[in-house]
């Protein structure tokens, strides 16, 4: 019986800890990189690995096009989740720390590269493969987010986010609003204008609320606010803490606040399921939108809400939020080849196709005067002419600096404005709670 | 045949025999250990070694492809003293009872109901094992969806008593509720056929001696039924402290996205999820390493209580 007891105790312990690591090991089953050897004849597979929902990095058409024209250099393109601080990055840091399983080409979002830039051993220098001579296709933040802190460049800029704000036409008919898109930009110019269209739209008890939740106002008028401020958010340039002190964070909260206050959010979570279904259902009118969420809605929403969105300017002029970048892990067998498809999805075409995919700006500068952009029109969105309103969005675009972690105070301080919308956090110590989040995230 | 053996020589008994005496006594002494060995060299790999790197780890300023930096046990300092840490052993242990209790006691009455005559007995008894064969996360995503917000179930039902939409995921009560619904929609019914076995090994005689003497069949059950159940009692608490002290997949469904927060302000965040969020999501592997360790304390110590209790249930000495 002693025995017996000893079992069991050792047994629960490793009850526990095989528990964890299972949850932890991700499991993605992705092909390690480069399985083939590169023997001359033999194709070269690029794994190009990506994150995000709906249409994603849209880079369907594009590699189907250069693997017909390469047949040297086949890509494979795998997008792994929608998820990226929870599930995409994990999993990478991961698959870098083992040495093995991440991709050739790896997408990385804003909020990560001051994570990875502070982890040069994991990344190729794509200088060596002759990238250096890409700067100038790049606005220069864009271009120098992509040095790590050896001063090498391990990362090609792909989107932009840019900043409107997309509506449900069939919503605002109901709330007696106009519904063309012009009319629709007049009626907010500020922050001001949108609170009290916001009052209206919900005076008139259509059933749906005037916001999706509280996170995706908030991230708007964090990335219109932070330009102001020395375009920084959480953390200044050297790395500290500011989320006290910077006056673009408290202007975002006490916006949602505001909005909180007044009703006006359907209390949902981004990225879950009830927003899936509230974003196809109609359960609210606006959503603030850069250019990878029109992928995003046009993926959630499905075809029959064809014509239901659409999209008008964002309040308070321009912004923007989100974007990404390619990098090439170490570990990749071939370097060479993986900088040339780096080189490829960057470039002009890429950044074009991509566009007409999902929406996605493009961050390069020669894309973003193509023709083909600049007069894109998004059928699902009423034919609206997001190529010309996404270009008057990046205008004088300052981009914002991000901190090593910017990723984990983020997702610390957005549960605590959740919080408070949804009831858990009371609205006066709402401040207090999320500096408090946002300072023990940073460590 | 033996008769034409000669007897081995007298004078160099050592050097033929030697061997063989030595073989039989590896026989005897050794190969039942050899025989055995497979199952601890796989729990040395998977049991021992992590539980030993897990503790090295944990000395660690550890980063997950990052730094690393001996630290000694300031993890443990920075954890005993972590606030989140201590709302997730909250929430763990709070679960734990919530769950277990009611369960325990349905489980009872499910397997004393069950060890009666019935018609279609063996249904009856499949049936109630049906929910621990359908996956943890389908009953989780099922369960999440009954008490959703706006389309659930459990709502829908409360709105005829006019009772405003509740969010589960809001309050600890209420997400304690839901979360422990879901463990025991799944386990009560394992927990039962295996206090049913037991139940059938109890002698026909005792039930029939205590009739004639006149005990009554709730008398029958709390005297002889419950008292002769202590050792798998025993046995179905221990399994059910060491899955409700790692319980993990219920609520991390139940919270809609894998972020390991266990809602806004941390409601319903067990320690293995704070394990998880620490080394995954925040990319602390020697903090997360620490929390496991103490959350293997945690168990260690939950069981002997448990031990404790259930020892002196049904009057044993």
């Amino acid at each position: 019986m002693k025995n017996h007891k000893r079992f069991v105790v050792t047994g629960a312990a490793m009850t526990a800890l095989l528990a964890i690591a299972a949850c932890s090991g991700g499991g993605g089953g992705a092909t390690p990189s480069g399985s083939q050897s590169s023997a001359a004849a033999e194709p070269v597979t690029i794994n190009v690995h990506t994150f995000g929902g709906g249409e994603n990095f849209g880079y369907d058409e594009a590699v189907k096009k250069w693997n017909a024209e390469h047949p040297n250099i086949q890509i494979k393109y795998t997008n792994l989740t929608d998820r990226f601080e929870d599930v995409y990055l994990p999993q990478l840091l991961q698959r870098l720390q083992a040495g093995a399983g991440a991709g050739d080409v790896v997408g990385i979002d804003e909020g990560a590269m001051g994570l990875m830039a502070a982890r040069p051993q994991f990344f190729t220098d794509l200088g060596q493969y002759g990238l250096e001579s890409r700067k100038a296709d790049f606005p220069a933040a864009k271009w120098e987010a992509g040095r790590n802190a050896d001063g090498k460049l391990f990362a090609l800029g792909t989107d932009m986010g840019g900043m409107t704000m997309c509506y449900r036409k069939d919503l605002f008919k109901k709330a007696g609003l106009p519904t063309e898109r012009e009319e629709v930009g007049k009626l907010w110019p500020d922050w001001n204008a949108f609170l009290e269209t916001g009052k209206k739209f919900e005076a008139a008890k259509t059933g749906a609320k005037f916001m999706d939740g509280p996170n995706t106002i908030y991230n708007v008028i964090l990335f219109q606010e932070a330009p102001k401020n020395g375009n920084i958010s959480y953390f200044d340039k050297s790395n500290q803490l500011v989320i006290e002190s910077n006056p673009a964070v408290k202007t975002s909260f006490d916006w949602v606040t505001t909005f909180s206050k007044a009703g006006m959010t359907a209390k949902l979570q981004a990225w879950s399921p009830a927003w899936d279904k509230a974003i196809k259902g109609g359960g609210f009118a606006t959503m603030g939108c850069p250019s990878w969420m029109l992928g995003v809605i046009e993926g959630k929403a499905g075809e029959s809400n064809k014509g239901n969105w659409d999209v008008a300017a964002v309040p308070g002029g321009t912004g923007n939020w989100g974007g990404s970048w390619l990098a090439v892990p170490k570990q990749s067998k071939h370097p060479k080849e993986a900088a040339e498809v780096v080189n490829y999805l960057t470039g002009k075409e890429g950044h074009v196709a991509a566009f007409k995919e999902a929406g996605a700006f493009p961050s390069s500068l020669p894309a973003q005067q193509d023709p083909e952009v600049a007069g894109l029109k998004n059928a699902y969105f009423n034919d609206a002419p997001t190529g010309q309103i996404f270009s008057e969005s990046v205008k004088n675009l300052q981009p914002v600096f991000f901190g090593e972690k910017h990723a984990q105070v983020k997702t610390a301080v957005e549960k605590v404005i959740e919080g408070m919308d949804q009831g858990a956090v009371k609205y006066d110590e709402a401040w207090s709670k999320f500096v408090a989040a946002g300072v023990k995230a940073a460590g | 045949m033996t008769l034409q053996l000669a007897p081995p020589p007298r004078h160099a008994p050592g050097r033929r025999t030697a061997p063989a005496r030595r073989m039989a006594r590896f026989d005897v002494k050794g190969v039942p250990y050899l025989l055995v060995s497979p199952y601890f060299l796989l729990f040395a790999v998977f049991g021992i070694f992590p539980l030993g790197y897990t503790l090295w780890v944990s000395l660690h300023d550890w980063e997950l492809a990052g730094d690393t930096e001996f630290t000694g046990v300031a993890n443990y300092g920075e954890l005993i003293t972590d606030e989140a840490f201590w709302n997730a052993v909250v929430n763990t242990l709070g679960m734990f009872v919530v769950a277990t209790l009611p369960q325990m006691v349905l489980a009872l009455l499910l397997a004393n109901a069950l060890n009666k005559k019935l018609r279609g007995r063996l249904l009856l008894r499949l049936g109630v094992l049906l929910p621990l064969v359908t996956s943890v996360v389908a009953v989780a995503v099922v369960f999440s969806q009954l008490y959703s917000r706006d389309y659930g179930l459990f709502n829908w039902i409360l709105s005829w008593f006019g009772v405003d939409p509740i969010i589960w995921q809001n309050e600890k009560w209420s997400s304690w509720i839901a979360i422990s619904t879901m463990i025991d929609w799944r386990w009560t019914g394992y927990n039962a056929i295996i206090l049913l076995a037991a139940m059938q090994t109890i002698p026909r005689d005792l039930y029939e001696a205590a009739a004639i003497d006149g005990a009554s069949a709730r008398t029958q059950f709390w005297r002889i039924t419950v008292p002769m159940l202590r050792p798998t009692i025993v046995f179905v608490v221990f399994i059910s402290t060491i899955g409700g002290l790692t319980l993990f997949a219920e609520p991390v469904m139940f919270e809609g996205n894998p972020m390991m927060t266990g809602g806004t302000t941390g409601q319903y965040q067990t320690v293995a999820m704070f394990i998880v969020k620490s080394a995954f999501r925040d990319f602390e592997m020697g903090y997360a390493a620490a929390a496991a360790w103490l959350l293997f304390v945690l168990i260690l110590i939950g069981t002997m209580i448990n031990y404790w209790f259930t020892r002196r249930i049904g009057g044993a000495k």
